[in-house]
C-alpha cells in the first residue's frame, strides 16, 4: 500500500531530527522507536518507513523491530496506555479483579481503546515491581497494590486530562 | 566537612518509591528546617532496604531505628519526637507477628539478622547517587588491587571462589571470563544484562537503584580480566525512567577516573554505554539481547558459537548478570577463601532473592546459598499471612519448579534444587497459600510463555500455545486421560527441541505440579472439580 506523499513529508523531520540524534546507525533503532513513539505512543507506516531511508535499511526490517517488542505498537493507542501486569506473583494477589475493575470503569476489554482516544487497556508480563502487587503502568507511571477501590482513584488522576 | 549529628535515610527503591517515599523524604526535609535542625540532621535517599512489603521504611542513625509504612504526617512526627527528644516513635515499628519487647535496630531485627549481605551491602546504608559514600566503604579498592595484580590472576581468583552465574544458568563465571579473554581478537566486549524479565524478579534493578558503583565497579574488573575497552548495560524498557540514577553513577566515576582513558593511572581504558530494550522477556537469554543490541529483532542465536568467541557484532563478548557482577569486588577485596566459605561446596557464596506472592514480608533478602526454603519463608518471610497455609512455592520464576510442603526443607542452591526437580534460576520465590488452585496459576504460567515466545521455532511457538489450550481444557474440566499423556509427549518435544532455554524450560512448571501434585489435576479431569474452587467451567481467554 503506497503511503501519500503528504503523510510521509509530514513526518520526515521530526523523524530525521530523531535518527540524527541517536547516532544514525541501525544499532540505535530500538531507542529511535522509543523516541519517535513518544508522542502518541505509536509508529505510524510513514514514520517507520522514514526510519527506514534515514537508516538506509529495509523497511521490513524496521517494522520487524517494531512489532516484535510489546513496548511499541504499529496500530494506534491511546493518550494513556494502561499495562496491566497478569504475570503470576500478580495474578495470585487479585489481578484479575484489578482487571476487571479497568475494563468496568472505561467499558472497554482488555486490547481495546476508548472511543474517545485516551485510554488504551494492554495486558502485561511482569514489570518488575511485584513487591507492591498487583501492579499497572499508565505510559511511564507505575502503581501498586491494586484493589477495585483503588482503580477507580487511580483514574480519577487522569480525569482532568483532555484525550 | 560537614558533621550531623543523625541521619534519616529514606529508602528511595522502587517499591518504596511506589509507596510514597518521595513524599515522605520532602516532609522530613521540611519539618527538619522548620524545628530549626538542619545543621544537625542530614536526610539521605538510598537504595532499598528489603522490607517492601511494610514500605515506605525509613532508618534513623546512629541508633539505627528502623520505621515502616512511614507517611508525610508521620515523618513529621519522627521529626519531632525521635530527633528532636529522643523518643522513639514505637507504633512506627515494625511488629511482624509478635510485639517486640523493645526497641531494636535494623540489624537486630528477624528480617535482616538471618541475612548475609555482600551484594547489597551498602543498600540502605549509603547515598547511591554520592560516589564518594562508595569509596567511604571500600569502594574501588577492588579495582585497585586487580589492576595492579593482572588479568590472569584476577580470573583465576574468580576461578576459585566458585562464583556461578546468578542470571539463571549458573554457569562458572571464571570459566566464562577464561573463555572470553583467551578467545582471539583485539575487540572485546562486555555485557551486563539487566534485562529482568523473569516474573517475580526485581532484584537486579533494586541492586542498580541501590548500589550502582558497585555493579560499575565489577564491570571494569571484569572488563579488565578479559580485556575489553568498552560495556555495555543493557536495561529492560520497562525500567527505563530509573536510568538516569545509572547515569549519574557512570557520569562520577568518568570524572574520578574509574571509567575511561588511562583508569587509575593504568594503561586500561574502558568505558560504559547504557541500552535499553522495549518489552521482551526473551532478550534476557544472552544472544537474543546481543541481537536486540544491534538494533534487530531479539531472537536467539544457535548456540555454539558461543558469545565467548563470537559476540556482539561477531566479536568476543562476555554477557553477565548484574548480581553476579556485583559480587565480584567483595571476591577481589576478601579473597576466594572467603567467599568459598559462605554456602555450600560446589556453588558459594550469598543470593539474593525475591519474595512474592502469599508471604508477609514481601520483598527483597540475601542469604547464604544452601539455607532452607523453610527458613526464607517462615523465619525471614515472615510466613503465611491470614492464617492461611503453605500449599506451594515456584522456585526460579516462571519456568522454576513448583514445590509441594514436604519439600520445604530443600536447601537452595543451584545443585540441591536441580536435584529436588526445581531451579535457583533468577532468585525469584513465589509463594502460594491453599486459597489457590494449583491449576489456575499453571494456566497463568503458561499464559506467560505463549506471550513471550518470540515465535522463531516450531517446538517453542507451537508447543506453548497447544500447553496453554491443554491446561485450560483441564481448568475447563473438560480433559481426558489422554491429555496427560498428550502434555508429558510435548512436554519431552519441547525440552528436546527448542532453540533456546525458554521453549526448554517452559514445560517445567505443568511437569513438577503433575508430579508433586499429581491429587489436583485427578479432582479436574476425574471428578470435574477443583478443590480450591478456583475454577469453574468458565473459560479464560489468552
Ligand atoms: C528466556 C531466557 C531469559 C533470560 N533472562 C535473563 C535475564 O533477564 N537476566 C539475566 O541476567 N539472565 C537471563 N538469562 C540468562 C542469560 O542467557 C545468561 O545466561 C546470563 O545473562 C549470563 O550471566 P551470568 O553468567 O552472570 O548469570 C535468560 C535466559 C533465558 C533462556
Ligand atoms: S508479577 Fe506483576 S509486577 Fe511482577
Amino acid at each position: 500500500m503506497a503511503i501519500p506523499k503528504e503523510q510521509l513529508d509530514s513526518v520526515k523531520e521530526r523523524v530525521i531530527q530523531i535518527v540524527s540524534q541517536n547516532g544514525a546507525k541501525e544499532e540505535a533503532l530500538l531507542q529511535i522507536l522509543h523516541d519517535i513513539q513518544a508522542d502518541d505512543n505509536s509508529l505510524s507506516e510513514a514514520e517507520l518507513l522514514q526510519v527506514a531511508r534515514a537508516l538506509d535499511i529495509p523497511l521490513s526490517r524496521v517494522y520487524g523491530v517494531a512489532t516484535f517488542y510489546s513496548l511499541y505498537s504499529v496500530q494506534p493507542r491511546g493518550k494513556f496506555i494502561i499495562r496491566i501486569c497478569e504475570s503470576a506473583p500478580c495474578h495470585i494477589v487479585g489481578a484479575r479483579a484489578v482487571i476487571s475493575a479497568f475494563e468496568e470503569a472505561l467499558g472497554i476489554k482488555m486490547g481495546e481503546t476508548t472511543t474517545d482516544g485516551k485510554f488504551t487497556l494492554e495486558a502485561t508480563s511482569c514489570l518488575g515491581v511485584c513487591g507492591v502487587a498487583p501492579a499497572v503502568m499508565i505510559n511511564d507511571e507505575v502503581y501498586g497494590n491494586l484493589t477495585p477501590d483503588k482503580v477507580v482513584e487511580v483514574l480519577a488522576e487522569y480525569d482532568a486530562d483532555e484525550a | 566537612m560537614e558533621f550531623f549529628r543523625s541521619h534519616v535515610l529514606v529508602c528511595s527503591g522502587a517499591n518504596c518509591s511506589l509507596k510514597g517515599s518521595r513524599g515522605v523524604r520532602t516532609a522530613f526535609v521540611e519539618e527538619i528546617n522548620a524545628q530549626g535542625l538542619d545543621k544537625e540532621i542530614k536526610v539521605i535517599e538510598t537504595g532499598c532496604f528489603g522490607l517492601c512489603e511494610e514500605g515506605p521504611v525509613v532508618v534513623v542513625y546512629p541508633e539505627a531505628v528502623h520505621y515502616c509504612r512511614v507517611d508525610p504526617q508521620d515523618a513529621k512526627e519522627i521529626v519531632r519526637e525521635h530527633l528532636a527528644k529522643g523518643r522513639v516513635v514505637k507504633r512506627l515499628l515494625f511488629k511482624g507477628d509478635m510485639e517486640l519487647p523493645g526497641v531494636q535496630t535494623w540489624q537486630q531485627m528477624d528480617f535482616y539478622s538471618r541475612q548475609k549481605r555482600v551484594v547489597l551491602r551498602n543498600c540502605g546504608l549509603i547515598d547511591p547517587d554520592n560516589i564518594d559514600e562508595y569509596i567511604a566503604r571500600n569502594g574501588y579498592e577492588a579495582l585497585g588491587k586487580a589492576l595492579s595484580a593482572g588479568p590472569d590472576k584476577v580470573i583465576e581468583v574468580v576461578k576459585k571462589s566458585g562464583l556461578r552465574g546468578r542470571g539463571g544458568a549458573g554457569f562458572p563465571t571464571g570459566l566464562k571470563w577464561d573463555f572470553t579473554s583467551q578467545a582471539p581478537g583485539e575487540q572485546k566486549y562486555l555485557v551486563c544484562n539487566a534485562d529482568e524479565g523473569e516474573p517475580g524478579t526485581f532484584k537486579d534493578r533494586l541492586i542498580l537503584e541501590g548500589d550502582p558503583h558497585s555493579v560499575i565497579e565489577g564491570m571494569a574488573i571484569a572488563a579488565f580480566a578479559i580485556g575489553a575497552s568498552q560495556g555495555y548495560i543493557y536495561f529492560r524498557g520497562e525500567y527505563r525512567l530509573s536510568i538516569d540514577r545509572l547515569r549519574n553513577a557512570i557520569e562520577q566515576a568518568r570524572e574520578y577516573g574509574l571509567l575511561g582513558k588511562g583508569i587509575l593511572g593504568s594503561g586500561f581504558d574502558f568505558d560504559i554505554d547504557i541500552r535499553v530494550g522495549a518489552g521482551a522477556y526473551v532478550c534476557g537469554e544472552e544472544t537474543a539481547l546481543l541481537n536486540s543490541m544491534e538494533g534487530k529483532r531479539g531472537e536467539p542465536r544457535y548456540k555454539p558459537p558461543y558469545p565467548a568467541s563470537v559476540g556482539l557484532w561477531g566479536k568476543p563478548t562476555c554477557v553477565n548478570n548484574v548480581e553476579t557482577l556485583a559480587n565480584i569486588a567483595p571476591i577481589i577485596l576478601e579473597g576466594a577463601e572467603w567467599y568459598v566459605n559462605i554456602g555450600p561446596k560446589g556453588c558459594p557464596g550469598t543470593k539474593v532473592f525475591t519474595l512474592t506472592g502469599n508471604i508477609n514480608n514481601a520483598g527483597l533478602i540475601e542469604v547464604p546459598m544452601g539455607i532452607t526454603l523453610r527458613e526464607i519463608i517462615y523465619d525471614i518471610g515472615g510466613g503465611i499471612p491470614n492464617g492461611r497455609s503453605f500449599k506451594m512455592a515456584q522456585t526460579g520464576g516462571t519456568s522454576g519448579g513448583c514445590l509441594p510442603e514436604a519439600l520445604l526443607d530443600v536447601p537452595m542452591d543451584i545443585d540441591s534444587l536441580e536435584a529436588a526437580g526445581s531451579a535457583l534460576g533468577s532468585g525469584a520465590l513465589m509463594i502460594m497459600d491453599d486459597t489457590h488452585c494449583i491449576i489456575d496459576v499453571v494456566r497463568c504460567l503458561l499464559q506467560f510463555f505463549c506471550h513471550e515466545s518470540c515465535g522463531q521455532c516450531t517446538p517453542c511457538r507451537e508447543g506453548t500455545r497447544r500447553l496453554y489450550e491443554l491446561i485450560d481444557k483441564i481448568a475447563r474440566m473438560e480433559a481426558v486421560e489422554e491429555d496427560v499423556s498428550l502434555i508429558k509427549r510435548l512436554a519431552r518435544t519441547m525440552e528436546d527441541a527448542s532453540l533456546c532455554g525458554l521453549g526448554q524450560t517452559a514445560p517445567f512448571p505443568i511437569l513438577t505440579t503433575m508430579r508433586f501434585f499429581p491429587e489436583e489435576y485427578k479432582a479436574h479431569i476425574e471428578e470435574g472439580i477443583c478443590p480450591a474452587g478456583v475454577c469453574n467451567a468458565r473459560s479464560h481467554i489468552a
